[in-house]
C-alpha cells in the first residue's frame, strides 16, 4: 500500500507537467490568437476540462479586466475576471474589433471547429497554408496569400512563426506543431463534453443491450405458449 | 361491482374505475395474434414524445426567448448547465427519432390499409397528430436562434405570406409587427409549448379511437374467433418492450456517438439577418415537403402542392375503393405503394440539394407520382386488379 502511494506521489509532478495537445493549443491561443479572437461562450472555469490547474486558471482570469457597472459618479468600473466569467473578446466592442481588422470582426472561436466546414482539420490546414506571395499575384490591403482557399487569400495576417511560444513541456514550437495544437484546442472548445458523452453512451448502450437480451428471452418464452397451443 | 365498498380498491372502483379500465384496455385487451414488429412504431413514437416533453421542460427552465439571449442561453445549456448537453441531446435526437417512428408508422398504415373502415378516425386523428408534430418541430427549430433557425423561419414566413387573402394577416399575427424579432420569438416559444402539449391531448383521442375498433393486422382480415386474438399482456408488452429496447439503442447511438449527424453545423452560428447562408437546407424530416415546395417555379403553386401533399392524405380512406385492406393480397397495389415510398425518399434526398438539373427533375417526377398514386391509382386500381384470396382466420398466420 505504502509503495503504491509512493509511486503515485512520484508520478504526480510528471503528470502535472506532461501537457496534452489541447493544453499546448490553449497556450498558443492565450499568447497568439487571443490578441484578436474571442471565446465568448467559454468560461475561465471550463478550462479545467483540458486539465489545467485551478490556481493557474485563476491567475489567467485575473489578468483580464471586465466591466463592473458604474461607480458612484456614474463612471464605468472594471474588475479582474472571475472563474465564472466568459473568456470573452480582446476588444471592448464590435466597432473597435472592426476598426482594428480592416472592417471585419475576427470570428469567435467558441464553435468555430463546428461551423467551419472541415472542422479542426480545416483550421489546422489554413494555419499551415500561408506561403510567400508569388510576384504575379496582386492582393488588396488586408489580404494575405494562403493556398488553403480557392481564391488564395485570407484576411488574417500569418499568425504563427516557428518558435513563437515556449511550450511548457519542451515540445518544439514549429508552425505545423502549433497549428495542430490549436486545432486540438478548438476541437475541444467546440465539443467540450465529448468524452463525457461517449462514456455515458457506452454505459447506456451496455444497459440497453442487457435489457434487450432479457426481453428477447422473456418474449420468446411468452410467445412459445401460442406456438404450442397451435399444434 | 365484484369488490365490496369496504376495501380501498373497491372504494376507488365504485367511484372512479381506473384500475378495471386499465386492466380492460392494457392487460386483457384483445390484440390480433399476428402483428409484426412494424406495429411497434406507434409505441416508439409515444415514448419519443414523452422523452421530448420531459427534456423540453428542463430545457425551458434555462432558455430565454429573446433575440439577444436565445443563442447564448442555448450555449449556456450546452456548456455550463449540469448535464445540459445530455438533456439537449435527448431533445434534439428525440425529434428525429419521433419523425422516423411516425414515417414508418404511417407507411405501415398505408401498406396494410389500416386507414380503411372502421378505422377512418384513427387515420384522421393520426394525421392531425402528424401536422401538430410538424408545427411543434418547426417552432422548436427556431428557438436556438442560429443561422438555420432564422433563415428557415424566413423561408416559411415568406411562404405563408404567399397564401392569398389570409397569408399576410396570419404571418403578421404570428410575428407581431416587427418582423422576425423578439416578439415573434416569444410567440413561437409559446406556440412550441402549446402544440407540444396539444399533441398529448390528441394522442388520447388517437388511442381511444384505436381501443374502440382494435388494431388492424398484416392480413387486413378482422379477427373473428377467440383464438385469432391474444391478450395485450403479456404478449404485446413483451414484444413492444423488446422493440422499444432496440429503438432506444438506435436513439442512444445517435445522441451519444454521432450527435452532429442530424444537425446542421451552421445553426451553431448565431442568427444574422445580414448574412444569408449559401444554401438553406431543412432538417431531414421536412426535406420531402421542402422539395415539393421548390419543384415548381411558382411560390404559390409550390405551396399548394406542398400543403396538398398532406391534405390528400386526409381523403385516403375514401380514395381507396378496394375491399381488400392489406397490400399483401393486392399484387398491383403492392408495387404501386413501393413506388410511393421510393418517391417520398427521393423527395427527401432532393430536398437536401439545390433544386437544379437532375435533382429538380427527380423532384418533379416524384411529385407527379405522389399525386398520381393517391388520385389515380388508389381509386382506379381496384377496377382492374385481381386480388389474392384472403385467409379465413388469423390462426394460421405466423406469430
Amino acid at each position: 500500500m505504502k509503495r503504491y502511494l509512493l509511486v503515485t506521489l512520484m508520478a504526480l509532478p510528471l503528470t502535472a507537467q506532461a501537457s496534452t495537445p489541447e493544453q499546448r493549443g490553449f497556450q498558443v491561443y492565450r499568447q497568439v490568437c487571443a490578441t484578436c479572437h474571442s471565446l465568448n461562450q467559454v468560461h475561465f472555469a471550463d478550462l479545467t476540462g483540458i486539465g489545467l490547474a485551478v490556481p493557474d486558471i485563476k491567475a489567467y482570469a485575473a489578468s483580464h479586466q471586465v466591466p463592473d457597472g458604474v461607480d458612484d459618479d456614474g463612471d464605468p468600473k472594471t474588475r479582474a475576471a472571475h472563474l465564472t466569467d466568459p473568456i470573452g473578446s480582446p476588444y471592448p466592442n464590435e466597432a473597435m474589433a472592426r476598426l482594428a481588422n480592416h472592417g471585419d470582426v475576427p470570428p469567435d472561436f467558441s464553435r468555430l471547429a463546428m461551423t467551419e466546414e472541415g472542422g479542426a482539420k480545416r483550421i489546422e490546414t489554413i494555419l499551415r497554408s500561408y506561403a510567400p506571395k508569388p510576384v504575379d499575384v496582386v492582393l488588396g490591403p488586408g489580404s494575405y496569400y494562403n493556398t488553403a482557399f480557392a481564391q488564395n487569400h485570407i484576411g488574417m495576417p500569418p499568425p504563427l512563426r516557428d518558435g513563437q511560444v515556449a511550450y511548457a513541456d519542451g515540445t518544439k514550437a514549429t508552425i505545423p506543431q502549433m497549428a495542430q495544437d490549436v486545432g486540438a484546442f478548438l476541437d475541444w472548445v467546440a465539443h467540450p463534453h465529448r468524452v463525457a458523452r461517449s462514456d455515458t453512451g457506452l454505459v447506456v448502450l451496455a444497459y440497453l443491450a442487457g435489457m434487450t437480451v432479457l426481453l428477447a428471452l422473456l418474449k420468446r418464452r411468452v410467445w412459445k405458449r401460442l406456438k404450442e397451443s397451435r399444434q | 361491482m365484484s369488490k365490496p365498498d369496504t376495501t380501498p380498491s373497491g372504494w376507488l372502483e365504485t367511484r372512479l374505475p381506473i384500475v378495471s379500465a386499465f386492466r380492460r384496455e392494457y392487460v386483457d385487451f384483445a390484440m390480433p395474434r399476428n402483428l409484426t414488429y412494424l406495429w411497434n412504431f406507434g409505441a416508439f413514437a409515444t415514448i419519443a414524445l414523452a422523452l421530448l416533453i420531459v427534456s423540453g421542460i428542463f430545457l425551458a427552465l434555462n432558455y430565454t426567448p429573446s433575440v439577444a439571449e436565445a443563442f447564448n442561453s442555448i450555449e449556456m445549456i450546452d456548456r455550463h448547465v449540469s448535464s445540459g448537453w445530455l438533456v439537449r441531446a435527448i431533445h434534439m435526437g428525440g425529434v428525429s427519432m419521433l419523425f422516423a417512428a411516425l414515417y414508418v408508422h404511417m407507411a405501415r398504415s398505408l401498406y396494410y390499409g389500416s386507414y380503411k373502415a372502421p378505422r377512418e378516425l384513427l387515420w384522421l386523428t393520426g394525421l392531425g397528430l402528424f401536422i401538430l408534430v410538424m408545427i411543434a418541430a418547426f417552432a422548436g427549430y427556431i428557438l436556438p436562434w442560429g443561422q438555420m433557425s432564422y433563415w428557415g423561419a424566413t423561408v416559411v414566413i415568406n411562404a405563408m405570406n404567399a397564401v392569398p387573402l389570409i397569408g399576410p394577416a396570419l404571418a403578421s399575427w404570428l410575428l407581431g409587427g416587427e418582423g422576425l424579432g423578439s416578439v415573434a420569438l416569444h410567440r413561437i416559444y409559446v406556440l412550441h409549448f402549446v402544440t407540444g402539449f396539444s399533441i398529448v391531448g390528441v394522442i388520447v383521442l388517437h388511442v381511444a379511437a384505436l381501443h374502440v375498433v382494435g388494431s388492424n393486422n398484416p392480413t387486413g382480415v378482422e379477427p373473428k374467433a377467440s383464438d385469432d386474438v391474444v391478450p395485450f399482456h403479456p404478449y404485446y408488452t413483451t414484444k413492444d418492450g423488446l422493440g422499444l429496447c432496440l429503438f432506444l439503442m438506435v436513439y442512444a447511438a445517435l445522441i451519444f456517438f454521432v450527435p452532429d449527424l442530424l444537425t446542421l453545423a451552421n445553426n451553431y452560428a448565431m442568427a444574422n439577418p445580414l448574412v444569408t447562408p449559401g444554401d438553406i437546407t431543412p432538417e431531414w424530416y421536412f426535406a420531402p415537403f421542402y422539395a415539393i415546395l421548390r419543384a415548381v417555379p411558382s411560390k404559390l403553386g409550390g405551396l399548394i402542392l406542398s400543403a396538398g401533399s398532406l391534405a390528400v392524405l386526409f381523403a385516403v380512406p375514401w380514395l381507396d375503393r378496394s375491399r381488400v385492406k392489406s397490400a399483401r393480397y393486392r399484387p398491383m397495389l403492392r408495387w404501386a405503394i413501393l413506388g410511393l415510398f421510393l418517391t417520398f425518399i427521393a423527395l427527401g434526398v432532393a430536398g437536401m440539394h439545390k433544386p437544379t438539373g437532375l435533382w429538380l427533375a427527380i423532384s418533379r417526377v416524384s411529385v407527379a407520382y405522389y399525386y398520381a398514386y393517391f388520385l389515380i391509382l388508389l381509386p382506379l386500381l381496384p377496377k382492374i386488379e385481381v386480388t389474392r384470396p384472403l385467409p379465413a382466420s388469423l390462426r394460421g398466420e405466423s406469430v
